[in-house]
């Protein structure tokens, strides 16, 4: 055991350590897998096929929110093509291994990320896995969460452990206040555009500072979501008393019996005084502005008020081709402001941006307002609980009202497979997390940012500043 | 799982940055549970007209000889983005045995360890200089990848060495199933889980049941 002060991704590690494997490797207890219907069914196909045992099923939970359809009357019957293969294989290989599944008609249902926290399945303290890079979601209520493949995925089914080599350890403070109408959103593009989309590599990052600790446990989700575009292994922030607050009453909280053992141990889960990290990162936080991207890596973000940026200064070559591809792609032009800039859909969801603080910011600038002729404008709540939430305080009627469609809950179109689209609009104001090249539909240019201002943008008809539409 | 000792061959370059798992293998080509197949899906944005087959001549995979490559060489931060393993699969199948870059997705080296596909990586000055000397018609493209010795050749002839992890070098060589030897240490899992379980019994609340339970309240 390590003497002296550790960091909390080290407390986590140390609680989780079934066995040193040497070479820095340590065979971590995991203490549950999510499964969902993109990639579960195949991991329990393969442990099915391998003749092993599910370990413990007891600690395996899934969803179904990636294929399913989000428009209002889904059925199994989906608009991506082979949706219902994948659907069947999911639910019996689950019923089969005796896994619980939120399916399509449980009022639980939702995407993995969100209901994991919401139900209170996703624990601070815990480790957590899923087939599914932006797990790391969950270390916004200080969790050590990742993203695995389907491979790892048997590995966890099999054993309920995997094997990890011990991760650079980073520290991001966010020091000081953030201006009005900036979001957790912004702090983590902000990041990302300072020290590009491998600057996190490999590392678990812990996220601290006085921005941080004021941010709500549903805005460090938003922030640590979005780590792995960060290059990062993992991002989390220590237990605070608001994830205390946050964890109480929920479905899956610990029982009344443990519930006070397991809240005094959360409160220890912190960097002692001292302890080391391979890498720190300091920010000010009243420096950020809100963010857009322009290109095709999360890297390629800026403020809003700023102009596209002339990839003609940058010396090393490949960097150099890799910006003009994207400038391509994008069809944005070097030197021209990025407000003002118009689209042709605005979309609010995904595991980044779908929970009820996001749709209430988003529906505040709504209120009142409609969007701008020819934007075709989608909501999708992240969850089926958040969706009833929503539409208990009026919301849903605020984002039809003003023009936007109110979906069921799902990853939707955060990612475009073959089914749903945006139908002929090929610019899109985005609240996820990937604005990669045909991510959301071929040829679709994605520009990521806060729900304020795909909000604001939806109305302008352009990208825009979000503090330019009070909330009325 | 395929074992890699040494492979030589086509290596074809491919010099861009944050090249991510949705343009190795775009999530609709993705509309099967199967696990093969991928070969030709690979990088289909990149390498086919869009909505066809149609190969577009300018993509480095669509040209002789680097459509029959056997190693990728490509910058920074390979395989960002979604855990997809069909990224790998795609790689793989389409007879990629090996991926130089000056970085890689957390998830996706994660992947290629445990499906025979080898990620190393080398310092961007030397993926650069791999990158101009496999674009330079003069010599062959052609590179020598020894994981036993760690050490690559370059088109050149030139010999630099690679670092890769005890554990993952082995399981690449051996071809070792992971899940086998963690099964090995079963008797470790069930220790832990019995002192764990005393420290943090919350943990071992059994979620189906209570699921049920959530269900009458529905």
């Amino acid at each position: 055991m390590q003497s002296g002060p550790i960091s909390l991704v080290e407390k986590l590690w140390n609680a989780h350590k079934v066995a040193d494997l040497g070479d820095d490797t340590a065979l971590l207890h995991i203490d549950r897998l999510f499964l969902h219907e993109r990639s579960g069914g195949r991991m329990l196909q393969g442990v099915a096929s391998s003749g092993r045992p599910v370990y413990d099923p007891s600690m395996v939970i899934g969803t179904v929110d990636h294929i399913i359809d989000t428009d209002p009357g889904r059925t199994d019957r989906t608009k991506f093509p082979g949706g219902p293969e994948f659907i069947k294989q999911f639910r019996d290989g689950a019923a089969a291994a005796g896994v619980g599944v939120f399916d399509i008609d449980h009022p639980y249902q939702g995407i993995v990320h969100v209901i994991a926290p919401e139900l209170g399945i996703a624990q601070p303290g815990m480790t957590l896995v899923c087939g599914d890079s932006h797990t790391c979601t969950m270390g916004g209520i200080g969790a050590l969460a990742w993203g695995i493949g389907i491979t790892q995925g048997e590995h966890v089914l099999s054993t309920q452990c995997l094997a990890v080599k011990k991760p650079r350890l980073m520290r991001v403070a966010f020091e000081g206040t953030l201006l009005p109408g900036v979001t957790a959103k912004d702090m983590i593009l902000y990041l990302i555009s300072q020290y590009g989309a491998r600057g996190g590599e490999g590392a678990a990052i812990e996220f601290c500072g006085s921005a941080i600790r004021d941010l709500s446990c549903e805005a460090r989700m938003t922030l640590c979501n979005m780590a792995v575009e960060f290059g990062a292994w993992t991002g989390v922030v220590a237990p605070d008393e608001k994830t205390i607050a946050f964890m109480r009453d929920r479905p899956f909280s610990p029982q009344q019996d443990y519930n006070q053992a397991a809240e005094a141990w959360w409160l220890t889960l912190h960097s002692d005084e001292g302890a080391v990290f391979d890498h720190d990162i300091r920010i000010d936080a009243s420096a950020i502005a809100p963010q857009v991207t322009w290109g095709t890596s999360s890297e390629q973000s800026m403020g809003i008020g700023g102009t596209i940026p002339d990839p003609g200064g940058i010396i090393d070559p490949v960097a150099k081709a890799s910006a003009e591809k994207a400038l391509r792609y994008t069809g944005v032009v070097p030197g021209e402001p990025i407000a003002g800039l118009p689209i042709e859909a605005a979309f609010i969801g995904s595991c980044t941006n779908s929970r009820i603080e996001d749709l209430r910011a988003a529906a505040g600038i709504l209120r009142g307002r409609h969007i701008a002729k020819g934007v075709k404008a989608i909501c999708v709540p992240g969850s089926t609980p958040v969706k009833r939430q929503a539409e208990a305080e009026g919301l849903d009627r605020i984002f039809v009202e003003s023009g936007f469609e109110w979906r069921e809950a799902g990853c939707s179109l955060c990612f475009y497979a073959g089914g749903d689209s945006f139908g002929d609009a090929r610019r899109v104001i985005s609240s996820t997390n990937r604005n990669f090249e045909n991510r959301q539909g071929v040829g679709v240019r994605s520009h990521l940012a806060s729900p304020l201002t795909v909000a604001a943008s939806a109305i302008a008809g352009h990208i825009a500043d979000p503090r330019d539409y009070p909330v009325q | 799982m395929e074992p890699f000792v040494r492979i030589k061959g086509v290596a074809a370059p491919l010099p861009i940055d944050n090249v991510d798992t949705d343009a190795i293998i775009p999530s609709r080509e993705t509309q099967s549970v199967a696990r093969t197949g991928y070969g030709e899906k690979l990088f289909a944005n990149w390498r086919y007209a869009p909505g066809t087959r149609d190969r577009n001549a300018d993509f480095v995979l669509n040209q002789a000889p680097f459509d029959s490559a056997c190693i990728l060489v490509a910058a920074r931060n390979f395989g960002c983005g979604s855990s997809r393993e069909a990224a790998v699969w795609a790689l793989s199948q389409f007879g990629i045995r090996c991926v130089i870059a000056e970085s890689f997705g957390t998830i996706f080296r994660n992947n290629c360890v445990r499906n025979g596909l080898l990620p190393i990586i080398m310092p961007l000055a030397t993926v650069e200089l791999l990158l101009d000397q496999l674009q330079d018609q003069a010599q062959d493209p052609i590179i020598s990848v020894d994981l036993d010795a760690q050490t690559i050749h370059g088109p050149d002839g030139a010999e630099y060495p690679f670092q890769i992890g005890a554990l993952e070098r082995e399981m690449l060589l051996n071809g070792a199933d992971e899940i086998d030897l963690t099964l090995q240490k079963r008797h470790l899992i069930e220790a832990f889980r019995q002192q764990d379980r005393a420290r943090r019994p919350w943990v071992y609340q059994d979620m189906p049941e209570l699921a049920r339970t959530m269900e009458k309240v529905r």
